[in-house]
C-alpha cells in the first residue's frame, strides 16, 4: 500500500506528460484539418487562432474545381490499388515457395530479398527513367505501378513468410487425403488462412505507393492528366504567395485515406508485426 | 516505410516458437522440383526487370559520359571509366553535401531513437487511457504521407501565418532562410513521422520483459535511467539494433522532406542531401552519369550498413 501511495503522484505526472506529448504530436494534423476548413481571411491572418467560428468549404471547393483534384485522387487510388493487389498475389506465391518447399538457393534467395529492401529506390530513378522511356511508358500510370510493385515485393515476401509458416503442414496433408489438388489447396485453403497477413502487408505497399513523390515527379513529366496527388499538391506552392488554404485542404484529402486505412487494419497490423517479429 | 521489422530476431524472454518440421526436398508432397520455381517466377521476373536490371544500369551509366547530348542521340556514348567518380570527389560541393548528409542523418537517427525510447518507457508507466491517446496520436503521425507532413510543418513554421513563431514570439523569423534552422525544421518533421515506429517497437519489446525483473530493480531503488541502462537496454539489444539500422537507412535517404520543405535543396543548395543532389544533377542539369555516380555512392554506403546489420543478426542468432 505504501509503495502504491508513493508512486501515485509519479504516475499522475507521467500521465500528464503523456497527454501533453500526445497533444503536441497530434497538433500538426489538427492544424492541417483546421486550416483546411478556415475561411481565407483567417488563414491569411497574422494572428492565427487555434479554432474557427465560421468553418467553410471554400478551400476544398477550390482544390477540386481548379486543380482537378478528383482526377488525381482517382489516379493515386488506381496506382496504389493495383500495386497492393498485384504485390499481394505475387508475394503470396513467392512466400509459399520459400516456406513450404526446400530447394537449392533457397537461403540465397532469402538473403537477396533482405538485401533488396535496402536498395535506395531513389538512386534507381535515373535508370528507371530510361527504362520507362524505352518502353514508351513515360507519362502513364504504368510507369508508377510497375516499379512500386517491384519495390514493395521484397518486404512483402519477407513479412508473409511468417504467416505462411504458421499454417500447419498437417492441414496440407489432410487436404491431399481429401483429394484436393495443389492449386485448390493453395487458393481455397492456404490463401484465406494467410489473408490477415496479406492485409497487414498491404498497408506498407499502399502507404509507400500513395506517398510516392519522386517517381511521380520524374516519370509523369508532361501529361498532367496522369498526375498523382503529391504532384498536384505542389501546384499550390507559388513563388509569390502560397495558397495555404488550398495546400491544407489538399493535404487533408491526401492524408485521410491513409489514416482510415491505418485505423481499420491497426489490430491486424500489430498482430501481423508481432508475428513477424517473433519469427 | 517499415521494412526490416521482420528480421528482428527472437526476443530474449519471449518463448521461441516450435521449430517447423523440416520440409522434404521437392515440397511437402514430394512434388516436381520445379514447382517452387514456378511459384517464384512472377516475383523473380518483376524483381529482375525492375530492380536488378536498373541497379546494373545505374552502375553502367556512372561509368559513361551521359548527358543531354547522348540522350537525344546527338553525340555517341563514350566510356569514361572512373572519370565521373574522380570528378565527383574533386567537387567541393559534393564533399560538402556528403558531409551534410551524414551529419543530418546522424542527428535524425539519434533524436528519433532518444524520443522513441523515452516515450516507450513512459508508456509502460501510465494507465491504459493516456497510453491509448498517445498511441493514436503517434499512429496518426506515422500514417501521414511525407509530402503532406512536410507541407503542414512548413505551414506551422511559416513566418507570416504560422502559429509557432507567434507562440514563441519569434516575429517574422524565417526558418528556411538559414542553413541550420532549415535543417532543424526538416529534422523536426523527420523525427515526428519516424519516432512512432521506434516507440511502438521498443514498447512491444519492453512488454516482453517479465515485470518481476523491473519491479525488483525498482524495489532495489534503481533510478529510471539506471533501470533503462542496466536492465532494459541489454535485453532490448536485438530490437534496438533493428530500429537503429532501419532509422539509418531511412534518414540517409530523406528526399521528400528536403525537397518540399526547402524547395528543392534550400537557398543556393545549402540544404542539399545526396538523394536530392543526385536528382538535381540528373534531372535538372541533365548530367545523368554524375547523378548515377552519386546513386552508386549511396548504394555502397547503404550496402555497408546492410552488411553490418546481417552480421549483427547472425551474431544474435548464435547467442540465442
Amino acid at each position: 500500500m505504501t509503495s502504491l501511495r508513493i508512486r501515485r503522484p509519479g504516475r499522475l505526472a507521467a500521465e500528464a506528460v503523456t497527454l501533453l506529448v500526445a497533444a503536441a504530436v497530434a497538433f500538426p494534423l489538427y492544424w492541417m484539418v483546421l486550416s483546411a476548413f478556415k475561411p481565407a481571411g483567417e488563414i491569411q491572418s497574422t494572428e492565427p487562432r487555434p479554432w474557427t467560428l465560421s468553418p467553410s468549404l471554400d478551400s476544398f471547393r477550390r482544390v477540386f474545381e481548379q486543380q482537378e483534384f478528383g482526377r488525381y485522387f482517382l489516379n493515386s487510388l488506381i496506382v496504389a490499388g493495383t500495386v497492393v493487389l498485384a504485390s499481394a498475389l505475387i508475394a503470396f506465391l513467392a512466400a509459399t515457395a520459400v516456406t513450404r518447399f526446400r530447394f537449392r538457393f533457397r537461403t540465397t534467395l532469402l538473403i537477396m530479398f533482405l538485401v533488396a529492401q535496402m536498395v535506395p529506390v531513389e538512386a534507381l530513378t535515373i535508370p528507371l527513367f530510361f527504362l520507362m522511356r524505352d518502353a514508351g511508358q513515360l507519362n502513364t500510370l504504368g510507369s508508377l505501378i510497375l516499379p512500386h510493385i517491384a519495390f514493395s515485393l521484397p518486404f512483402a515476401i519477407w513479412m508473409l513468410r511468417g504467416f505462411v509458416k504458421a499454417v500447419p503442414e498437417a492441414l496440407e496433408e489432410q487436404a491431399q487425403i481429401d483429394g484436393a489438388s495443389r492449386t485448390r489447396f493453395l487458393w481455397q485453403i492456404l490463401f484465406p488462412l494467410v489473408f490477415p497477413g496479406l492485409v497487414a502487408t498491404s498497408v506498407f505497399s499502399f502507404i509507400s505507393t500513395w506517398n510516392d513523390f519522386l517517381f511521380a515527379k520524374s516519370f509523369i513529366i508532361s501529361d498532367t492528366s496522369q498526375s498523382t496527388l503529391p504532384m498536384a499538391l505542389l501546384v499550390f506552392f507559388k513563388p509569390d504567395e502560397n495558397d495555404w488554404g488550398g495546400i491544407m485542404a489538399g493535404s487533408t484529402v491526401m492524408t485521410v485515406p491513409v489514416l482510415v486505412f491505418f485505423v481499420l487494419v491497426q489490430r491486424r497490423l500489430v498482430s501481423g508485426l508481432g508475428g513477424a517479429v517473433k519469427d | 516505410m517499415t521494412t526490416q521489422l521482420t528480421a528482428t530476431g527472437r526476443r530474449p524472454g519471449a518463448t521461441t516458437p516450435p521449430a517447423p518440421r523440416p520440409a522434404r526436398r521437392g515440397g511437402p508432397r514430394g512434388h516436381r522440383p520445379w514447382t517452387p520455381w514456378l511459384y517464384l517466377l512472377p516475383a523473380l521476373a518483376v524483381l529482375g526487370g525492375l530492380l536488378v536490371y536498373p541497379v546494373y544500369q545505374l552502375g553502367l551509366i556512372s561509368f559513361l559520359e551521359y548527358t543531354q547530348a547522348q540522350v537525344s542521340g546527338g553525340e555517341p556514348t563514350s566510356f569514361k571509366g572512373f572519370g565521373n567518380y574522380t570528378a565527383l570527389f574533386a567537387d567541393p560541393q559534393f564533399r560538402q553535401v556528403l558531409l551534410a548528409t551524414v551529419l543530418f542523418a546522424a542527428a535524425c537517427v539519434v533524436t528519433t531513437l532518444a524520443v522513441g525510447c523515452a516515450l516507450a518507457v513512459l508508456l509502460t508507466r501510465v494507465r491504459a487511457l493516456p497510453r491509448f491517446v498517445l498511441m493514436m496520436a503517434a499512429l496518426g503521425a506515422w500514417a501521414t504521407p511525407a509530402v503532406t507532413g512536410s507541407t503542414v510543418w512548413v505551414f506551422l513554421f511559416d513566418p507570416d501565418f504560422g502559429p509557432v513563431n507567434k507562440l514563441l514570439g519569434l516575429g517574422d523569423f524565417s526558418w528556411t532562410y538559414g542553413r541550420y534552422s532549415a535543417f532543424a525544421l526538416v529534422l523536426l518533421e523527420v523525427v515526428w513521422c519516424s519516432f512512432p515506429f521506434v516507440m511502438v517497437t521498443v514498447y512491444a519489446g519492453i512488454k516482453a520483459i517479465p515485470s518481476e525483473v523491473l519491479e525488483a530493480a525498482a524495489l532495489d531503488g534503481a533510478s529510471q535511467w539506471r533501470i533503462w541502462r542496466s536492465v532494459m537496454a541489454p535485453v532490448l539489444r536485438p530490437i534496438l539494433v533493428v530500429v537503429t539500422i532501419q532509422s539509418i537507412i531511412w534518414d540517409f535517404k530523406v528526399f521528400t522532406q528536403i525537397y518540399v520543405m526547402t524547395n528543392g535543396g534550400g537557398i543556393a543548395g545549402q540544404n542539399l542531401v545526396l538523394n536530392v543532389y543526385a536528382y538535381q544533377k540528373a534531372f535538372a542539369s541533365s548530367q545523368y552519369s554524375l547523378g548515377s555516380a552519386i546513386g552508386v555512392v549511396m548504394l555502397l554506403i547503404l550496402l555497408a550498413v546492410t552488411l553490418v546489420y546481417l552480421r549483427l543478426l547472425r551474431r544474435q542468432g548464435e547467442e540465442l
